[in-house]
């Protein structure tokens, strides 16, 4: 799903976030990337949805060369990835519904199917008494499942989360784990940026350590706790 | 877990061509011409948006609205006072006409010919004879010389053909060269056109028209400016969704659309107000206008905004409200990326 062939990154400033980063990730695979901040977790995940491009070497996206792809393709491919950010990213003047709604108004899917599948996705993380709510009257952990549900109400293969569960407490990080681990099974391929080592060692999935841009490790956690 | 069974098999149709590049995702979408439902739903949907988000500010969408239409009612007010004053003069150019003075040997028959001969031509509407002795006695009346003219022992007034030319060569080169054409003739002793104050009419309309031109240009221009900014403003309002739509996959054609509906319906509420102003200052001024003509004894009435003119206002509203938007969006919605 995933292919990393030899990936630099630096931006502009010369500060290097990756260097020399290869790894594969299969289709149906779920994986955490690790590290600490500024370790180049976030700039990984920002490649492979092109919202950065490699300053060297070959990025695959579901057997597709992504590295060079053109400026007008990049929505297109983006629609094949759902991105969960920690901060939600969800817009405030817009009710639950709607914002689950906007990957697929903007793929132009029609109306009925549009309600058919918001309510799929809201009812799959268990929000759907509260469509009608706006952002800022849902906690934490229920707006983060709205973010959540957007990412997955146009069924894309690919699932990405930059610390998904930065802003929750340890319960509800479980839970959204979970959540994760059920899309998961039914096929779609997830990479969860996080640093809460505590939860991820408490899960067993592949885990990418990144340590100032280099990638140290890949493998399962180990259980030294 | 129905639901999760529906996933998967979605899931399972989704990859039932095995690992094929996604490129056909995107050609499905490329496919989406404007033939099809769902894009005339996208794009009536964002024209009921941008609406909406307007309906949303009243008083700053008014104001810009307001602007917008009293930039567009100067010039259409004053294109319409230039079109009355057309029809004024052009009531007065009716009255244009051209005074032959035939030479003192022509015989009346001549003079009969000669006048059925003129009327025949294309250029003139009507002749009318004035034989020597009407224009004595009516000279006589007019000029209190009665008794002077009397001591005459012969009439020295020439027979004159008084040629009214038709309406359609009522301009001031053509006049000139049928009044060239007339003079020529044998039977012609002079052919006089008072054009001069038809002329000077013409070069003031001429004027008159020029400067409505520029007026408009420039006021066009503030209109684009005006929705310009207006849409600039409202980009960097929404800078937050901008980025999220970016994000989950938004082309800039999609993000483009409501801000392009914005400049469509400023454009169209600014012209719609431009009409209504250009038409109450008419009423307002048709009472003194009549009062006028009545004192000059016409009938006439202040014209206004035809139909014609009124679609074209409509369009050009509505064209230089999309083409500022145009301009604003280009520029502002690519500095905007999410991060």
């Amino acid at each position: 799903m995933i292919h990393f062939d030899n990936v630099g990154k630096r931006y502009a400033g010369g500060r290097e976030a990756l260097a020399g980063v290869s790894f594969h990730l299969e289709e149906g695979e779920m994986a955490f990337l690790t590290g600490h901040s500024g370790a180049g977790k976030s700039t990984l995940l920002k490649l492979v949805a092109m919202l950065e491009r490699a300053s060297y070497g070959q990025v695959f996206f579901n057997g597709q060369n992504i590295t060079r792809i053109g400026k007008r393709r990049i929505p297109y491919l983006r629609r094949e990835i759902g991105i969960i950010f920690q901060n939600y990213k969800l817009l405030n003047d817009r009710t639950v519904f709607d914002n689950v709604a906007l990957p697929l108004v903007i793929a132009g899917v029609p109306y009925q199917e549009i309600r058919r599948r918001v309510r799929a996705a809201l009812d799959k993380v268990g929000l759907l008494d509260k469509e009608k709510r706006f952002p800022v009257m849902l906690s934490g952990g229920e707006q983060q499942r709205v973010g959540v549900a957007r990412a997955v109400v146009n069924k894309p293969p690919l699932l990405l989360a930059d610390e998904p569960t930065g802003n929750l407490d340890p319960a509800l990080s479980g839970e959204m784990m979970r959540l994760f681990e059920q899309f998961n099974q039914v096929g779609v391929t997830v990479l969860i940026a996080s640093h809460d080592l505590d939860l991820i060692s408490r899960m067993n999935h592949r885990v990418f350590t990144l340590e100032q841009g280099r990638m140290i490790a890949d493998g399962r956690p180990v259980r030294d706790r | 877990m129905k639901g999760q069974e529906r996933t998967a098999a979605a899931f399972r149709d989704r990859h039932a061509g095995g690992k094929r590049p996604r490129r056909v995702e995107r050609r499905r979408s490329a496919r989406r011409g404007w033939w099809s439902a769902a894009y005339v739903a996208g794009h009536m949907q964002a024209l009921l948006h941008s609406l909406g988000r307007m309906a949303q500010k009243p008083l700053s969408s008014a104001m810009t609205v307001a602007v917008i239409g009293i930039a567009l009612a100067l010039p259409t007010g004053l294109h319409v006072i230039l079109q009355n004053l057309q029809g004024v003069s052009a009531g007065w150019e009716n009255t244009a006409q051209m005074s032959l003075f035939l030479k003192q040997d022509v015989s009346p028959e001549g003079v009969e010919s000669l006048r059925s001969r003129l009327e025949d031509m294309t250029e003139i509407a009507a002749v009318m004879y004035i034989s020597p002795r009407q224009a004595l006695e009516e000279f006589r009346d007019s000029s209190g010389f009665g008794a002077a003219l009397d001591s005459l022992r012969e009439n020295p007034l020439p027979a004159v053909l008084v040629v009214r030319p038709r309406l359609e060569f009522n301009d001031p080169q053509l006049l000139r060269t049928l009044r060239e054409r007339l003079q020529a003739l044998p039977q012609v002793d002079m052919a006089q056109l008072d054009m001069e104050w038809i002329e000077r009419l013409f070069a003031i309309m001429e004027i008159g028209r020029r400067g409505v031109l520029i007026l408009g240009v420039l006021l066009s221009l503030a209109v684009l400016l005006i929705v310009g900014n207006t849409i600039r403003l409202a980009i960097q309002n929404r800078r937050e969704e901008i980025e999220v739509q970016k994000l989950i996959g938004a082309t800039d054609a999609f993000i483009r659309r409501p801000f392009l509906y914005y400049g469509f319906w400023y454009g169209l509420f600014g012209a719609m107000t431009a009409w209504l102003l250009v038409n109450v200052s008419l009423a307002l001024l048709s009472g003194p206008v009549s009062r006028l003509s009545l004192l000059y004894d016409s009938a006439r009435t202040l014209s206004g905004l035809g139909l014609n003119a009124s679609l074209a206002l409509m369009m050009a509203g509505v064209l230089l409200g999309l083409l500022g938007a145009w301009a604003a969006v280009g520029r502002n919605l690519r500095e905007i990326e999410p991060e």
